[in-house]
Parts: C-alpha cells; structure tokens; sequence
C-alpha cells in the first residue's frame, strides 16, 4: 500500500512539468480570457489602468447586438455546415473507390491527401489567385478568365467579393469552402478508407450473392458499419472550421460587408487592430464555448468506450 | 454482367481522373506562374505554361524569405524535439503508471488540443510580454511545445497502450524503477512512434500562422507569417509570389512524399481513439 503511494506521487513527479504549464496556458489563461471579458477594456486607456471596473455580460450583449458578430455567426454556420458536408461527399464517393483497389490505388490516394500537409496560408494564397475575379466583364482574371476562354461568360461572377446573399448565406463564402474542402477532403477519406480496410469482405460478398445492389451494400452495410467513424470526422471538420482563421485570413480576408468574415478574425481584429480587448475577448470566449459544445461530449464519449 | 463492370470501371477511373484535376490545379496555378520570367507573368496567361521558363521569381522570393526559413527552422527543430520528449514521458506514465485520477488528469491535457486558441490569445500574448519572451523564437518555441503537449501526449499514450502490463509487473518484481523500466524498455521500442511524432510536430508548427503571427516580431517571424506579408503587398509580382507559397509548402510536402504513412498515421491518431 505505501509503495503504491510512493509510485502515485512518482508519477505525479513525472507529469508535473507538463501539467502546470498546461494548468497555466489553458486553464489559466481561459479564466484570464473570461475576466477581461467582463471587464470594460475597449480603450488602450483602460487596458493601461488596468482598470477593475466589471460590466458583466455587457460586453456579450452588445457583440450579439452587432450587424458584424451576427454576420459572423451566419457565416460560421454555413461555412461549417458546407465544408462538413463537401469533405463527406467527396471523402467517402473516393474512398469506396479507392478500396475496390484500382489501378494507380496508391498514387490517387496519396495525391487526394497531399494538401494535408501544406499549410493553410499557401492554400489560401492560391486559391486567392484563383478565384480572384478581375474587373468584370472587361478585364477578368482567375476562374473567370479561364470562363472567357472556353467561351462560358454567363458563368462568371465576383466570386469572394460578391456581397450578394441568400437566406442570410453571403455567397462570397463558397470560394472559401471550395479551397477548405480541397484542403480536406483528404482527410475523411483517409478515416474512412481505414475503416473500410477492417470490414470483412464476406459480409460484402454474402450481401452481394443475396441479389443486393452496390448502393444497397453501400447505404445498408458500408454506412451503418463506419457510422462512428463518419461522427468522428464531422465533430473534427466542424472544429477545424471553427478554427479557420489562417485560410480565411490570408485568402480573402473579412472582405466587403464583412461577407467573408468569421469570429476569429473578428477576435484577432478587435484584439490586436483596434485594442478592443473585452469585446475581442468575449468574442474568443464565444467561440470556445462553441467548440466545447462539440468536443466536450465527443471527450466524454470516447473515455467512456476507452473503459469498457 | 461484363458489360456492365467495364462500365463501372470507366466511371470509377473518370471520376478519379476528375478530382486528381480539381486537386492538382492549385499546383499547377503555383508552378506555372512561379516559372514564369517578371516580363511574361501577366494575368492575361495565368493559365497557360510559361513562353520562357525563368527561375527569377525563385531567386527573389528565396532572397526575400531567407531570413524567414531559418527562423522557421529555428522554430521547429526544438520545439519538435521537446514536445515529443515530453509527450513520451507522458504517454508512458499515463498507459502504465496510472493513479487515482490520472485518467481525469489525462482528459483535462486532451482537452488543450481542441481549444480554439483564440480563447488564450490575449493572455498569452500579455503573459509572454511579463516573462521577456515576446517577439523572440524561444518564445515561440514554448508557446509551440505546450500546445503540442496534448496531441503528443495522446499520440505516445495511444502506442504504450498496447504494451502488455506483464512486461513491466515483471520488471517491478526485478526491482526496475519508474526510470528504468522507462530507458530500457519503452524507449527503445518507440522509434516508430517517435517518428510519427516528430513528422506530425515538424509539419503542424511549420504550417502554423496564429502564433507565429501575433508572437513575433519582424526579425522573429516564421515562414508562414512572411508569406502573407508578401503575398498581401501590391507591389510584389505574381510569380514572385506563387515562387514564395511553392517555398513555404515545399519542406512539408518533401516529408510528407518521403514518409507519408507516417503522417497519415499522426493524422488519424489525431481522432482521439486513434
């Protein structure tokens, strides 16, 4: 019984490091984040007094208030709900393929997954070029241009400087899901591919002898088998999509009317642009909370299948 | 019946044909116009091959980032090296040298991984200022190993996992210790796990732009960080710029053509369950 005490304190040791620096870079700086966020630090003034005048959830009420906040949240909701549902479709339609074991299997796989590895900026960099729109119809540049040339006009438009929108969906934003899913498409893929590799095929083939159709296989035993690992891919898309300020930031920025805009540059804007700090930090504290909604049951989850 | 599987196989090879395209024009938007000379880059011939290939933009984005790759390199090295040491440790006590609690405690270090890291921003920022660090690499260098600590933590956890419990009851009744049974058991069986690490650490703070952004200071900044300054300036051409995106990208797309499974490995590890 003491040695096993004495081994519980040597491991604590051990952890030690790790643990207080992590209980002071995320939980402390939470709490910090959480307190600013109710304090009145709109002003570099303030910030400088370091003035303990609390305002409760002030700050919050107004950020909700705003035209710009509650664009974001659209934007966010849609950008989210589109990347989710491109990197699925895509991911999974290339994954069945992939696992019928075509020629070129590994090639074509290694290719899907290749933007993985290259970091958002590039990706945003890019596809700025691409998409950027040119002065219309004169003087078009990008996709547009490329319209011009196989004589397809009519399919041209502003693209991520379109302020038009639709049921609050500000169209601007589907150039930037198209490079986010390109982006990530990969990635479900890859999940799902894994997972198709541990069905057994029997299952398949017995199904198939049965008289059921490829689509059947696919909708009656592929998906139900990889449910949890389709749920596992969309909580980690939807936190990444939460988390896509580089790719936003340096493709298109907040754009006109805020039409590509998104919590996070908002946050980073207020923080360090305009030293709102108690508005940027309420914004950072919304997010958190948003994805916390999506991870903390996704944590719980997992640790209760862990024990079992 | 064989009718219809040649069909099947030609719309299987389309389809791929197809988006192996959609993945492949950024790529082909990046070389073209980086090969491009500064006479020849007009928008007008975006999509076209170049008329004279020129290693010019090359040069002048090389010479602009220069100081930039080093930094990075600075950056990354180190910070890979000691959050993957310390993700080791971690895992190894956490899978066999459990405690009361220490389940809980290893739930509250995952959940630092999926934070949105704006909701630390300020006050690290403020924190970094109080110690001295801000706007240096060391700086950011902690910065980087901290908030590495949970994905390595999982990534090491997840591999001892499978280690059988036996091997180190067995080297307890021998009188191994904590330490022991560390150095000559567990470590020199993690090399594959360590290179999985290591390859998920190097590619993730190499693309990283959040902190490399609001953590540093002109002298200080990582690659990323000077692309977007580059890329955001009118002055700068065309080719200049696809040339400075194709150097970013290049040192992780050379680990990930060179040791692709092990990034795919990190990359799926990176689901909790692993």
């Amino acid at each position: 019984m003491k040695r096993k005490h004495k081994e519980s304190l040597t491991s604590l040791a051990l952890l030690s490091p790790s643990l207080i620096t992590l209980a002071i870079f995320v939980y402390g700086f939470i709490g910090r984040s959480i307190r600013i966020s109710l304090l009145d630090w709109d002003t570099f003034r303030k910030f400088i007094m370091k003035a303990e005048d609390y305002v409760g959830l002030e700050n919050y009420i107004s950020l909700f208030q705003e035209e710009r906040f509650q664009t974001d949240l659209w934007n966010t909701l849609y950008f989210t709900l589109f990347f989710i549902l491109g990197c699925l479709v895509i991911g999974i339609l290339l994954s069945v393929l992939l696992n019928n074991k075509p020629k070129g299997n590994y090639f074509f796989q290694n290719l899907f997954l290749f933007p993985m590895a290259i970091s958002f900026v590039v990706t945003g960099t890019v596809w700025r070029w691409i998409f950027s729109p040119g002065r219309l119809p004169n003087d078009p540049r990008g996709i547009n241009l490329l319209f011009e040339r196989l004589g397809l006009e009519s399919l041209q438009w502003g693209w991520f400087t379109s302020t038009f929108s639709f049921l609050n969906f500000n169209v601007a934003l589907i150039a930037v899901i198209v490079a986010a899913v390109w982006q990530f498409s990969g990635y479900t893929m890859a999940m799902w591919l894994a997972g198709l590799r541990g069905i057994d095929q029997q299952l398949i083939e017995a199904a198939r002898i049965d008289g059921a159709s490829k689509w059947q296989v696919f909708t009656q035993i592929l998906f139900p088998i990889q449910k949890p690992i389709t749920l596992s891919a969309i909580i980690i898309l939807a936190h990444v999509s939460l988390k896509a300020f580089a790719l936003i930031y340096s493709m298109t920025g907040s754009g006109p009317n805020n039409v590509t805009d998104i919590p996070a540059i908002y946050m980073f804007e207020a923080t360090f642009r305009s030293n709102r700090y108690s508005t940027g930090s309420a914004i950072a504290i919304v997010l958190l909370a948003m994805v916390g909604v999506l991870i903390i049951p996704y944590l719980v989850n997992s640790f209760k299948e862990d024990g079992q | 019946m064989n009718k219809k599987t040649t069909k099947e196989k030609v719309l299987t090879y389309l389809t791929l044909i197809l988006f192996a395209v959609f993945f492949l024009v950024p790529m082909y938007v990046l070389l073209s116009t980086s090969l491009k000379s500064f006479s020849n880059v007009s928008i007008k011939t975006m999509w076209q091959l170049p008329v004279d290939y020129s290693f010019g933009g090359f040069l002048q984005a090389a010479k602009e980032l220069a100081p930039n790759v080093i930094n990075s390199f600075y950056l990354v090295i180190p910070a890979t090296l000691i959050s993957a040491m310390l993700g080791s440790l971690n895992g190894y006590v956490l899978s066999h040298w459990k405690f009361k609690g220490s389940d809980i405690l290893f739930a509250l270090i995952l959940f630092g991984m999926f934070i949105p890291y704006q909701s630390v921003l300020f006050p690290l920022v403020l924190f970094m200022q109080s110690i001295g660090l801000y706007g240096s690499i060391p700086g950011l260098i902690l910065v980087h190993v901290v908030y590495g600590l949970p994905i390595t933590t999982l990534m090491f956890r997840n591999y001892y996992k499978d280690v059988p419990d036996a091997l180190t009851e067995a080297a307890k009744v021998d009188g191994a210790n904590i330490f022991s049974i560390y150095r000559h058991i567990f470590f020199p069986i993690s090399i594959p796990s360590f290179v999985v690490v290591f390859i998920w650490q190097f590619t993730n703070i190499w693309n990283e732009f959040l902190f490399a952004v609001t953590l540093t200071k002109t002298q200080s900044q990582p690659i990323t960080v000077a692309l977007v300054n580059l890329a955001g300036s009118q002055v700068v051409e065309w080719n200049v710029q696809m040339a400075a995106a194709l150097l970013t990208a290049l040192p992780t797309l050379l680990v990930y053509i060179f040791f692709g499974k092990y990034f795919i490995k990190g990359m799926l590890a990176g689901s909790v369950k692993g």
